[in-house]
């Protein structure tokens, strides 16, 4: 989505700066557009997948619902000293904050794009965005964000690769701890 | 302006998909983190015959089938007061400004097709059919949008007053800039999809069309074709311009 997105943006760069065609999808605009398409109906049922599976498995509600003040600041101190105690399959307050933020603003993209996609049939969804233009830049300001967050999360990655293992295998908390 | 970008080779779907096909979540992940495999299928540009390329083209005829199901023939595009009109309004079109071309000395707009009636029309009989005003957003599937005021024919009122078929699929404009486009039907008979005469209360003049455009807001801004000359009803799909190079035919917006 990222890569063909800028394949589209650069068509018509709504702010001065344009992507590296060389990090683009789809080599021209049509061939963006037909990638953003196509991988767009992948992301719109597996989206869709993920939020029916967390909602119903309480996963959200359990692990992601932001926690208090006070345990946001007292985890954000230890993050920016890098103190990280990981305990496998327990989010801490950071973490709580950063992954509701990030699927709300996937859930802001994906509505911010289709109301770019369809502002006459979905007029009432570009209305909510402020009209088509402003939309478009809220879902350019989007993707931003989650780069932005897939930035710091790989960052974070590279500093501790053990926490690689509980992102991709299905872990019991008890017994990797 | 669209341009284009240097096209290195491809790589075919048969070779990837047996990866693809194990349901190994590891292999998949490792798959679809590959910069070196993303960097390949930059190739797929639409104008391969690869095996990408070819299911890009059927994702791209499926959302059209999508894109015709979302569409609601009552709801009419935003409109808006004069003062919000754009001002110097963009030009656009598949060449420069200088290449615009001077209506031909012997132009008609020709009928063709599965119509009743196929007399040439003039601009005078254009303008003895009822009028209809509009201030609407013209959306570029480059993503710039300008609002523009035009004044014509309504199309729904054209294709009945030619006794069209009006259970044909597709209605095709070709015009004497070598330009060509497409839509259906349900669009072509949209309240607001009009054979424009005139631009901000002003005849057309070459650069904005003259000297009878399509103007049809329920659309994106390429399927507006300029300097029309001709005007088919069908079944037979027609493509277009840029159709036929990659840009999904419904584009409706």
């Amino acid at each position: 989505m990222f890569l063909s997105g800028w394949a589209i943006y650069n068509a018509s760069p709504s702010l001065p700066f344009t992507f590296p065609w060389g990090l683009t999808l789809g080599g021209w605009l049509a061939g963006g557009i037909a990638w953003h398409i196509s991988v767009m109906w992948v992301l719109f049922a597996v989206g869709l997948a993920y939020l029916a599976y967390g909602t119903i498995s309480g996963h959200f509600w359990r692990d992601l619902r932001p926690t208090g003040p006070r345990a946001l600041l007292r985890d954000l101190g230890n993050a920016l000293r890098f103190r990280l105690p990981h305990r496998f399959g327990h989010y801490n307050a950071v973490q709580r904050l950063l992954y509701t933020a990030v699927i709300l603003c996937i859930c802001v993209q994906v509505l911010t794009g289709l109301s770019i996609w369809k502002p006459v049939q979905l007029a009432w969804l570009a209305r909510l965005f402020g009209g088509y233009p402003l939309a478009r830049n809220i879902h350019l300001a989007m993707m931003f964000c989650i780069i932005a967050f897939l930035a710091v999360h790989l960052l974070l990655v590279a500093i501790y690769p053990r926490t690689l293992v509980s992102m991709v295998a299905s872990t019991n908390a008890e017994e990797e701890r | 302006m669209i341009r284009r970008h240097h096209v290195p080779p491809s790589v075919r779907l048969a070779e990837i998909s047996p990866e693809i096909a194990k349901p190994s979540r590891r292999r998949l992940l490792r798959n679809g983190l590959s910069l070196g495999s993303l960097a390949l299928l930059t190739g797929c540009d639409l104008s391969t015959h690869s095996g990408v390329d070819a299911a890009l083209w059927a994702m791209l005829r499926f959302n059209d089938r999508v894109q015709a199901a979302l569409f609601d023939p009552q709801r009419l595009a935003e409109t808006y007061p004069a003062s919000a009109i754009t001002r110097p309004f963009r030009f656009n079109a598949a060449y420069p400004i200088w290449e615009v071309r001077m209506v031909p000395e012997d132009w008609g707009l020709a009928v063709t097709g599965l119509v009743a009636d196929k007399t040439p029309w003039t601009i005078d009989r254009l303008r003895g059919l009822p009028q209809e005003a509009q201030i609407t957003r013209h959306i570029c599937i480059e993503g710039w949008s300008q609002i523009g005021q035009w004044s014509g024919v309504p199309l729904h009122l054209f294709l009945r007053r030619v006794g069209a078929d009006l259970r044909a699929r597709y209605v095709a404009f070709t015009c004497f800039d070598g330009y060509s486009t497409s839509i259906d039907m349900a669009s072509a008979l949209h309240p607001q999809t009009i054979l424009a005469l005139d631009f901000e209360q002003q005849p057309l003049t070459p650069e904005w069309g003259a000297p009878v455009r399509l103007r049809i807001p329920v659309k994106l801004g390429f399927k507006s074709a300029k300097n029309l000359e001709s005007i088919a009803v069908t079944n037979t799909y027609p493509g277009g311009f840029w159709e036929n190079q990659g840009y999904d035919w419904f584009s409706g917006v």
